[in-house]
């Protein structure tokens, strides 16, 4: 479980950041942080690992309060992704790569083996293990630096903007993933502006606007409330804005994904599939 | 706003005065020279920051004066002759920014591509420091600890950290290239630059002063005996062989 309390963060020198969050994400919750640009939704999930320690409040990860752990302790159950997977690499191969914090957290060669083999092939990327990192494309990058933090099994994971730079049947399959990693019971937080990628998976939303929580609700709730939606400069998702225009005829607003607006709309014609 | 040439003009000056003298008193006041510059300019923080970032080395000249025999004065000498010569440049740059000096280094006739990537080398400074921030803390979440371990396992946990920056620092370098060139840059020999630097009489005056008191300099170095004060404290000979 990670819990936060009146949390509080000011880079030196600077206006603060986050301006007093108070959030509970339980163990196994599939949340989505969102919010405008400079919210601070990058800043918060750096107090989750250890990364930036609060300027007032605290910050508890699995009971532990932040300040009395480090960094190397707090990643072993908060995998955090970076955005840019360039700013990671750095190995001759992929195995290396991967390797990497296995050999950090202290893990034998052996067990090293077999966990790099077992990423490799979940996230298909076996036919590149001797690769250079270098040499792939950005997608096939930015699935190397996903794998290189799942690579040991973190109780939470935190992607940020994981969709940037993917084309739709690489999101489609990500979204897929992390569905999957849900359901095998980790805790995923995602940070992201794409709105249409969260609509087909409906996780906890929490939209954050200059420092503050603005809203904390599951995705159907949030994504069709006009009014906080224009607070935080998101748009409804296009499924969602459809059955806006047409709530008018008794179609469910909250249906914002294919498969319920689908339903909806066979319902209301009468029809079954 | 002074013409950044002259201002050059003025730096190249107070170093030159700084390598031509050894007396102390002499390297005092060219030391001294710069205090009203400092003033004028209204950065003392930064220039009293930048002179304690060579404070170490100071020391290290002054240490390696001393024990190799030289005397007292003349150490002093030496490293108020290096404070004077790092403090000087420090001053040059911190009071121009890295356009001015661009504009200048064109104006000056240095081809445009040379004086261009000066400036973009400048300007990028702070980027590659954000880069370097958010690098470490990349690897720091998956569990390099910067601050264990020997000294040798020390320096080899730098090598996550320098890879990636270094394959950053060539990718944006080549992205800026192509931007460049799909903006035209070095297209027409004739270029025209939106600003152009003029130098105005202060400028002249500011050079002429310079070259005058140069001269004046010269002069008292070859002809003008200058006292040392005799301040007797050597190094004991514990080295016999020096």
């Amino acid at each position: 479980m990670i819990e936060t309390e009146s949390l509080r963060f000011a880079y030196s020198g600077s206006s603060e950041v986050l301006r007093g969050i108070d959030l509970t994400i339980n163990d196994g919750e599939f949340v989505a942080i969102m919010g405008e640009n400079g919210a601070g939704k990058t800043t918060l999930v750096k107090t989750f690992n250890g990364l930036l320690m609060p300027t007032a409040g605290r910050v508890k990860v699995d009971g532990v309060d932040t300040h009395d752990s480090s960094v190397a302790r707090l990643s072993r159950d908060v995998g955090l992704v970076f955005q840019n997977p360039d700013h990671q690499l750095f190995s001759e191969t992929v195995r290396e790569e991967l390797a990497f914090s296995l050999r950090n957290f202290g893990y034998g060669e052996d067990t090293i083996d077999r966990r790099v083999g077992t990423i490799l092939e979940t996230l298909d990327l076996t036919r590149y293990a001797e690769s250079s990192p270098f040499v792939l494309s950005g997608g096939e990058r930015k699935r190397v630096a996903l794998a290189a933090v799942l690579v040991w099994n973190p109780k939470h994971i935190i992607l940020d903007e994981p969709t940037i730079g993917q084309d739709y049947q690489q999101k489609d399959r990500l979204r897929n993933f992390i569905i999957q990693l849900n359901a095998q019971g980790k805790t995923v937080i995602i940070i992201t502006h794409d709105v249409e990628f969260v609509a087909e998976c409906k996780p906890r939303i929490i939209l954050l606007s200059k420092g503050l929580v603005i809203g904390d609700r599951p995705a159907e709730d949030l994504l069709t409330d006009g009014e906080l939606l224009d607070k935080a400069s998101l748009t409804r998702p296009q499924i969602g804005a459809l059955m806006h225009q047409l709530r008018d005829l008794g179609l469910p607003e909250h249906a914002i994904d294919v498969y319920s607006a689908e339903q909806a709309i066979l319902h209301a014609l009468g029809r079954k599939k | 706003m002074m013409d950044p040439r002259a201002k050059f003009i003025m730096t190249m000056g107070i170093f030159a005065a700084a390598l031509l003298f050894s007396n102390i008193y002499a390297l005092i006041l060219i030391f001294l020279i710069q205090l009203p510059i400092v003033y004028a300019a209204k950065s003392w923080r930064k220039w009293a920051g930048s002179m304690r970032a060579g404070l170490l080395l100071a020391v290290l000249i002054f240490v390696m004066n001393f024990v190799f025999g030289s005397t007292f004065v003349f150490s002093a000498a030496m490293t108020l002759r290096f404070v004077t010569l790092m403090s000087v440049f420090s001053l040059f740059f911190m009071t121009t920014s890295p356009d001015d000096l661009g504009l200048a280094l064109e104006q000056a006739h240095v081809p445009y591509t040379l004086s261009f990537t000066f400036t973009t080398a400048v300007r990028l400074v702070p980027t590659m420091a954000l880069d370097a921030q958010t690098v470490i803390d990349a690897q720091r979440s998956r569990g390099l600890e910067l601050d264990k371990g020997n000294f040798m396992k020390r320096i080899r946990n730098y090598i996550p950290i320098l890879i990636p920056l270094i394959v950053s620092a060539i990718r944006r370098s080549i992205e800026l290239a192509e931007a460049l060139e799909s903006r035209g840059f070095g297209a027409s020999p004739n270029r025209q630059p939106l600003i152009v630097l003029r130098m105005k009489a202060t400028d002249y005056l500011i050079i002429t002063c310079t070259i005058l008191i140069y001269a004046l300099a010269v002069y008292v170095y070859l002809y003008v005996p200058l006292p040392t004060p005799d301040i007797p404290i050597k190094m004991p000979k514990i080295f016999p062989w020096f």
